[in-house]
């Protein structure tokens, strides 16, 4: 036998339940932790939910936020947030600041001369001093965002507890959304606890996550379905054990090729993305761990109904297709 | 043996070819874009840059993917169309047809004025309150029926009386149309003005009911942009009630007073509802008067010539003004009766500012003013930035996982990374034949596809590794291995697509590139472990015959 790199031995055979309070209450009690810091701390918005205008500037010589503050203090633009922006894909002359101008309270518009005359202040406090990027974002459709935001997440989790629903049992589908929602809440909550920017591409990435753990879970569950078929008479949870086994080296393969390409794109990907990199890094590692600690768990709880009047009887439906 | 029918094979080769010849344009981003700019002039019969017309083979796929404005650098503005503003301006057209139809019935309604009342309700009080009915009946008159799919026979004026007084304004069907109209002009309006400035592939798309998107790539700020586009250049011809130099005169009901553009000290009060619109201009050409003083040429269309030709037959003597963005630019003395519909605005213009006020008026008036919600400027520099840290990203991230994959699977991670390559192929050029758009987030995508993309091949793998440790043939463990996965694979891709359909439905701007890379990704995917790791693993099979694989 050649020499080839595995993750997990060929043949695993470990009690995925035995220390269950751990695994699958743990996960239940970061949960409950993720909705503390979301409540208690509440989440660093970005523009894109709270209104407001970001301007990131880039100059040769080194960021001096005090300078900076010092020529935007005159122009009245209420609260003025500074930051200093670190990459290592920047140059060494490169420095880069981030800064952030709250909405204006009950304007719907957003007011260009301000915008204008803080970008010339900065300029003239800094000659060497070039504006990258303004983004500006009324409050009218940063409430909208967040009202689509949150449909959006709740639509993709309808939609899925459907499909699972159709294609599995009910069981399934409950525990696959909740094993879902577990890993999309404990992100929200890292994002609260780190104060980390919490703007529209996170919610892209709240999707991906979405979309990655249930393809996860869904590998866990297409197994489990098979082998209820083939051992009738084995405990649920022994066949739950079995099936994770099975297909543990699959789920650890492909989470490893995943977080490596993820983790490429966070070290190397830039600041720009470096958030919702994070984000989707994150995801995918609660996804792996909830599609074998937490969805599996759900659905014995819950329990199933094994009797012969499943509903895809004999072997299921894409095993005869042609590929 | 493995079999697979020939055709199949040709046909997923075929796929194959194709994806990387349609893809290979984007590895030449820059020559290609010059080569396609080159050609597009050709066409338009303009001078070519032939270098660069030689620097790409014709006979070659030269569509690129899109860069989007995070990418490539650009403004972007999200603007609501106020477009209640065109019931007002409806409602002031009306004013005098009504006031014409009432003077008719003057012995019944006694005599008629304008009462104030807000913008988009023509308020008329009648001081004989009994010639109320015929006062209903001639307003009627004016009215017509709607012509929408919903509110088809439905009048487009909503009449009624309330005491002594008219009231007129439209009806709740004929206000959707008017809304759709107004933005639809509005949009019109937006490209012609874009289209002038001459920059690449503007996007300018309308967004729900009053929102109109405009991305402009390559622009340098949000700010450059809106200037272009011109927030409330608006042109009207008015009847000039009194000249002042008092900035705090008194205008009266209906009148409004306006500064003149030049002349700091003095100031017009003008008749609010105007004589003729800029919606009624079809031409406007940068001219001389007979002094020799730069002016501007205009001439109306059929009904806005009418209407100004009796207007001046009536009013000979007496001044009008020309206002643009309620300031007079001129405010000549009527001096005969203007027939055909054309005429000439002079002022103190420079050359160049009768030029531009030509090109304005050319482009036309917006039909409603706007509020922008939100606006984004992304500097080239650091689009490139973006690109530049997005591809080294990719390029670790490819390599690494087929180092990974090689040392998991041996010869089996060899064709999977070689299905990877066709994969990354694939999407390239199913983006370039769609013109999708890739943004940074789109990369990310990309990214997490090189990831997950083996994900097929790992469970097909994995899969072929159980049966054959259940002692089959190789040739049957490998068959049993690719049925066997197929239902966790189609289950896995089909809720992954769910979510970038959503994504796609309810996202904005970098999100919606995302999603779209998301979903061709997931398609490029599933064909690439199904059907092109499967062939290539089918020809090594058949040519080398093993006994037994190492996987």
């Amino acid at each position: 036998m050649m020499w080839r790199l595995r993750l997990a031995p060929a043949k695993t055979n470990f009690d995925f339940f035995r220390y269950q309070w751990l695994t699958f209450g743990g996960s239940m009690v970061l949960m409950v932790l993720a909705f503390v810091f979301w409540g208690a701390l509440g989440l660093n918005f970005g523009i894109d939910f709270k209104g407001g205008t970001t301007i990131r500037t880039e100059s040769s010589t080194p960021v001096d936020v005090g300078a900076m503050r010092n020529a935007l203090s005159n122009l009245d633009l209420g609260d003025v947030v500074i930051t200093e922006v670190f990459d290592p894909s920047f140059d060494a002359n490169q420095n880069v600041a981030m800064i952030r101008l709250a909405a204006t309270a009950g304007i719907e518009a957003i007011t260009p001369e301000q915008i204008t005359a803080a970008e010339a202040a900065l300029v003239a406090a800094d000659p060497a001093l070039k504006i990258a990027a303004v983004e500006s974002v009324g409050p009218k459709v940063s409430g909208e965002l967040i009202r689509s935001s949150i449909l959006a997440v709740s639509i993709t989790s309808v939609l899925i507890m459907i499909y699972i629903w159709l294609r599995f049992e009910w069981q399934f589908a409950l525990g696959g959304v909740l094993a879902l929602l577990h890993d999309v809440f404990i992100v929200i909550g890292i994002f609260a606890l780190f104060g980390l920017k919490f703007d529209l591409p996170i919610i892209a990435a709240l999707l991906t996550i979405l979309g990655y753990s249930i393809n996860d879970t869904v590998v866990v569950f297409d197994r489990l379905r098979e082998n209820l078929m083939k051992y009738k008479t084995m405990p649920l949870r022994d066949v739950m054990n079995l099936s994770v086994n099975e297909t543990l080296s699959r789920t650890l393969m492909t989470s490893v090729t995943t977080l490596i390409a993820l983790g490429a794109m966070l070290i190397f990907g830039g600041d720009v993305i470096r958030g919702f990199a994070f984000a989707i890094f994150i995801g995918v590692i609660l996804g792996t761990y909830s599609s074998v600690f937490v969805a599996k768990n759900i659905v014995l709880m819950i329990g199933l109904d094994r009797s012969d009047k499943s509903k895809h009887g004999g072997d299921h439906e894409f095993a005869n297709v042609d590929a | 043996m493995l079999d697979m029918p020939l055709w199949k094979r040709a046909l997923i080769a075929l796929i194959c070819l194709w994806g990387v010849a349609v893809a290979l344009p984007n590895l030449f981003y820059g020559r290609v874009e010059a080569f396609n700019d080159a050609k597009s002039a050709q066409a338009q019969g303009q001078i070519t840059d032939e270098a660069a017309l030689a620097a790409w083979p014709g006979f070659f796929p030269s569509a690129l993917v899109n860069l989007g404005l995070d990418l490539r650098g650009g403004a972007h503005l999200l603007a609501e169309v106020k477009v209640e503003d065109a019931y007002a301006q409806r409602m002031d057209a009306l004013w005098p047809e009504l006031r014409d139809a009432l003077r008719d019935l003057r012995d019944q309604t006694g005599t008629i004025r304008r009462e104030a009342s807000s913008p988009d309700v023509l308020r008329v009080s009648l001081s004989n309150p009994a010639g109320m009915p015929a006062a209903l009946e001639a307003a009627r008159g004016l009215s017509s029926l709607v012509t929408t799919l919903t509110g088809a026979g439905q009048s487009d004026l909503d009449i009624s009386a309330d005491g002594a007084s008219l009231i007129v304004q439209l009806s709740d069907s004929e206000k959707t149309a008017t809304d759709a109209r107004t933005l639809q002009q509005s949009l019109e309006i937006i490209r012609r003005r874009v289209d002038e400035v001459g920059t690449r592939e503007p996007t300018i798309q309308r967004q729900g009911n009053d929102r109109i998107l405009i991305q402009v790539p390559g622009i340098g700020s949000a700010a450059e942009l809106k200037a272009i586009i011109g927030t409330t250049a608006k042109l009207t011809f008015n009847p000039v009630v009194q000249i002042t130099s008092d900035p705090n005169a008194e205008a009266g009901p209906r009148n409004k007073l306006v500064p003149d553009l030049n002349d700091k000290g003095l100031f017009y009060i003008i008749e609010e509802t105007p004589v003729v619109g800029g919606e009624d201009l079809t031409d406007a050409q940068p001219a001389f008067d007979q002094n020799g003083q730069p002016a501007v040429n205009f001439r109306f269309n059929p009904s806005g010539g009418r209407v100004f030709g009796d207007y001046t037959a009536q009013n000979i003597g007496r001044p009008f003004a020309i206002v643009l963005d309620d300031q007079v630019i001129s405010a000549p003395t009527i001096q005969a009766h203007i027939t055909g519909g054309s005429g000439i605005i002079t002022g103190r213009f420079t050359l160049e500012e009768s030029t531009q006020l030509a090109v304005l008026l050319r482009a036309g008036a917006l039909p409603a003013e706007m509020t922008f919600l939100e606006e984004r400027t992304v500097g080239p520099e650091l689009g490139a930035d973006s690109i530049e840290a997005g591809q080294f990203a990719a390029l670790i991230a490819g390599a690494v996982v087929a180092m990974y994959m090689i040392a998991s699977y041996g010869l089996f991670g060899t064709f999977s990374v070689l299905a990877l390559g066709v994969n990354i192929a694939l999407i390239f050029a199913i983006l370039s034949v769609l013109g999708g758009t890739l943004t940074l987030p789109g990369i990310a995508g990309i990214v997490l596809t090189i990831g997950m993309a083996v994900d097929a091949n790992v469970l097909v793998f994995e899969r072929i590794r159980e049966e054959l440790r259940a002692e089959k043939s190789v040739s049957r463990a490998i068959e049993l291995g690719y049925s066997r996965a197929l239902s966790a694979i189609a289950d896995a891709n089909i809720t992954t697509m769910i979510t970038a359909i959503v994504l796609f439905a309810v996202g904005a701007g970098p999100v919606k590139g995302f999603a779209v890379t998301l979903g061709v990704g997931i398609i490029c995917s599933v064909f690439t472990a199904l059907y092109v790791t499967r062939l290539i693993v089918t020809i090594w099979f058949n040519w080398r015959k093993p006994a037994q694989i190492h996987l």
